[in-house]
């Protein structure tokens, strides 16, 4: 008899549900699945009412972030073979409502992320014909694994600050605010802090962490915010003990 | 139904989407923009190219290379003058990335660095390690938000084009959280949502590269250009499909069969030098490496996998620094879903359904026959690909055009007034109709798995790297038989939040009409060019088939299928050659 494994998952469909409960299924166990394939065999085979997001498979698209028995994970990158014994409980990212079932409503992720200026500002215009920007290899290397970031949400699901205080810009906004500050083409700084050093963005990180444990592509938030913490409180005080000198 | 008003509507919010949004509102400020997609911008399939952008920025390459490699590599199906446009603005456009801070790998002096890929006699590919998709779309994404202009809707699923007085003027498309419809007028609309290749059983494409704006415009009667011509890709993990990116051959990866030969050595791609020479071996075209897996398969000197026959990708020679600095994604990826570290193991590889050549017919500009109808990127056929796009070209594609798309949108918006309101009103009930039916439908036998599953078995026997006459009468049988059947596909989930299941219903019908598309249009084209290989008909026919085809669209019947001419304009079809006697 081929092996099975049991998913326990969140259910939310809010025209007939009053609120969540989990529904069981039961799957084949393939060696080699990712859990996103099991969601897939139910969604094809079983019950085609599941509701999830997904696209590559490849954990870059950034779409199927959920909790797997309590971690935020990929389901493309979280291997059945992983959580063989007993049953898998799948629910959607903690910290957002749901929407539906395994997929949450992410408005208020994406209005954070447009909030810190995750773009190039330069204070003289730079046209095309002035070529390209010289970076050297160690001036990419400074923000390079900033930019790596899939926007996945798996850490604002895992940070306890972004459950307290769902205004916390939180992990994923502030690690690319501080990789425009880093980029050697970039003079915007500034004009971030006022979001980034705000209460709400750097100094409500009590630096526990966990932003850069479940991160996907091994991206450090914490590092970022702690570096940030450090710039700001260096500009605070430049600005007060010598004035000027932030000008 | 909610009817909003805008100046122009973008369907897709992916590489050419963004970049036609970005393009508009640097064009006029003043010129409002609806970007709507069936997922938000960083999910787009962009995201999952690897290897990079091709574009002549050193000084030992040439504009002229650059166009040569590109119609040579497309075995002269490529329109000329869609080229020459094509070589000349790319470095521009790469440029512009840069400036907008795209992290494109550097040489020691701060200049970008470029990598050699397959079919170039020069390497011209710029890069972002592995991962040169990615940081493109998240580039344009993050660049995106800059402008007041551009209005998203994310996650919301275009059903139709609205379609007035022979003009294109909006969208009608279904907001996924809500369920609710609503019809966005526009005075111009691009189509920038990719390419079609869940159509096939094994694929690169992610999920959600369901041919979706390819159906809106064939059904609006645009045809679609070269539909045959589907790439596969040489280097996929079997079972998944991943890609392992021609990045990696790029910088040195071999090819070796099971007996560890380099067998590319046998199909004209030698000599099978140790280092890794331009145009030859593991740098051949794709559609030539895909080939040559298929007869190594048929001489029995593959491997087998449990997910069917493989050849092998060696990187072990480039050493653990050189992977990881210009590969992590590639060794991450392997290891992850294959159980090989490519720093000690091959890879195992088979080719892979990657992308599609053909598209919705545009001509330079990225206009389509329809009037206020614009294309860019892989849903569209300008055409720069022809019979096989080169790598890395396909990138520097979605910038090139998706901002030519947005220049000649706006320019249409300014030119044209809008069309009344009421007309849009009247096209909406239709529409709202149509998708209601799915709801009510009560004896639907069919399920969307199903079907979609039958589809990709015969698309894939008929359409595959090699095809015959007899293959896709049966696969073009099938498939009418599959488009009757899909009258009663039967939605499981009737309610309106985030369904899932009504969205894959109306996914499955852009592809089995697009599907048929492909069929019909390789069975029509009797000879074998690029990537579209007749067993019937081995050789080249420039004769009779030196010609786009273009199908066209007629309800529940088969397409019509016609033919336009290729702009040819200073490059003579010839001989494709490679290996060591292509200088």
């Amino acid at each position: 008899m081929s092996e099975n494994v049991t998913l326990e998952i969140l259910r939310y469909m809010p025209e007939v549900d009053s609120e969540p409960h989990f529904q069981t299924y039961t799957i084949p166990y393939r060696d080699d699945w990712v859990v996103l394939d099991g969601l897939n065999y139910i969604k094809d085979q079983v019950d085609a009412t599941l509701s999830y997001r997904w696209s590559c498979h490849m954990a870059i698209c950034g779409s199927c972030g959920m909790m797997i028995n309590g971690e935020a994970k990929l389901a493309c990158h979280a291997f059945l073979r992983d959580y063989r014994h007993g049953v898998i409980r799948i629910e959607p990212l903690d910290h957002f409502p749901i929407e539906r079932d395994l997929v949450i409503v992410m408005d208020s992720f994406m209005e954070k992320l447009s909030s810190v200026k995750p773009y190039v500002i330069t204070q003289e215009k730079k046209s095309l014909s002035d070529g390209e920007n010289l970076q050297t290899p160690l001036q990419l290397m400074a923000f390079k694994q900033y930019t790596l970031c899939i926007n996945c949400l798996l850490c604002y699901a895992a940070c306890p600050q972004c459950g307290l205080n769902e205004k916390f810009v939180g992990p994923a906004a502030l690690a690319l605010a501080h990789r425009y500050n880093l980029d050697s083409r970039d003079d915007g700084k500034e004009q971030r802090a006022d979001v980034v050093a705000s209460n709400e963005g750097i100094w409500e990180c009590t630096f526990v962490g966990a932003c850069s444990e479940v991160c996907p592509k091994h991206v450090d938030p914490a590092a970022a915010i702690q570096q940030t913490k450090i710039s700001a409180s260096l500009d605070w005080f430049k600005a007060r003990l010598m004035p000027g000198a932030d000008r | 139904m909610e009817l909003i008003s805008t100046d122009i509507a973008i369907i897709g919010a992916g590489g050419a989407g963004l970049r036609a949004a970005i393009a508009v509102a640097e064009a006029d400020p003043s010129l409002n923009v609806c970007l709507i997609s069936k997922v938000y911008p960083m999910r787009s399939h962009t995201v999952a190219a690897e290897g990079g952008a091709a574009g002549v920025i050193k000084d030992n390459d040439s504009l002229e290379y650059h166009f040569h490699d590109t119609v040579a590599g497309g075995d002269w199906l490529c329109d000329q003058d869609a080229v020459e446009l094509f070589v000349t603005m790319a470095p521009r456009e790469l440029l512009q990335m840069e400036h907008w801070g795209c992290p494109w790998s550097r040489e020691p002096s701060g200049k970008v660095a470029v990598r050699p890929f397959g079919g170039m006699k020069i390497e011209r590919t710029w890069y972002a390690a592995d991962q040169s998709g990615f940081h493109m779309l998240h580039t344009l994404f993050q660049t995106s938000l800059k402008y007041p202009s551009i209005r998203r809707f994310d996650e919301f699923y275009s059903t139709d084009l609205l379609v007035e007085d022979g003009r294109c003027s909006g969208t009608v498309a279904i907001e996924m959280r809500s369920g609710r419809m609503v019809a966005i007028q526009a005075k111009a609309v691009i189509i920038a949502t990719g390419g079609c290749g869940r159509i096939f059983p094994f694929t690169t494409n992610g999920a959600i590269k369901t041919a979706d704006g390819m159906a809106l415009a064939y059904r609006a009667g645009v045809p679609l250009k070269d539909m045959e011509f589907i790439q596969y890709h040489p280097t996929g993990l079997p079972g998944t499909g991943i890609l392992i990116t021609e990045g990696s051959r790029g910088e040195g990866a071999l090819l070796r069969n099971k007996d560890g030969y380099r067998y590319l050595q046998d199909y004209n791609l030698g000599p099978p030098d140790p280092w890794p020479r331009l145009k030859a071996m593991e740098l051949g075209p794709r559609d030539r490496l895909s080939q040559a897996f298929w007869h190594e398969q048929k001489k029995g000197r593959t491997i087998s996998t449990p997910h069917g026959d493989a050849v092998l990708l060696d990187l072990r020679h480039l050493g653990e620094k050189k992977i990881n600095e210009r590969l992590p994604m590639v060794r991450e990826l392997a290891q992850s879903y294959a159980g090989v570290d490519p720093v000690h193991e091959p890879i195992p590889v088979r080719p892979v359904v990657h992308y599609t050549m053909g598209g919705i017919h545009t001509d330079i500009d990225g206009a389509t026959p329809l009037p206020g109808l614009f294309a860019a990127g892989e849903c569209a056929c300008v055409s720069i690909n022809g019979a096989n796009r080169l790598g890395s070209n396909s990138l520097t594609e979605l910038l090139v055009f998706g901002a030519r798309a947005g220049h000649s949108a706006a320019a249409f918006a300014k030119a044209n007034p809008a069309v009344s309101a009421s007309a849009a009103r009247e096209g909406t009930d239709a529409i709202q109709e149509r998708i209601r039916e799915l709801f009510v439908r009560a004896s639907g036998s069919e399920t969307v798995s199903g079907l979609r599953k039958a589809m990709h078995d015969t698309i894939e026997r008929g359409a595959g790297i090699y095809r015959s006459e007899a293959l896709l009468q049966e696969t073009c049988r099938l498939l009418a038989d599959l488009r009757l059947r899909y009258g009663k596909a039967q939605l499981q989930d009737r309610s309106n939040v985030f369904n899932t299941d009504l969205i894959q219903v109306l996914e499955l019908g852009c592809m089995l009409e697009v599907a048929e598309a492909i069929a019909h249009s390789a069975i029509q084209r009797k000879e074998s060019r690029g990537s579209h290989q007749r067993l019937d008909h081995p050789e080249r026919d420039d004769q009779n088939y030196l010609k786009h085809s273009l199908a066209t669209y007629r309800g529940g019947e088969p397409p019509a299928i016609g033919y336009c001419d290729v702009v040819i304009t200073r490059s003579k079809p010839a001989e494709r050659v490679y290996g060591g006697v292509a200088a």
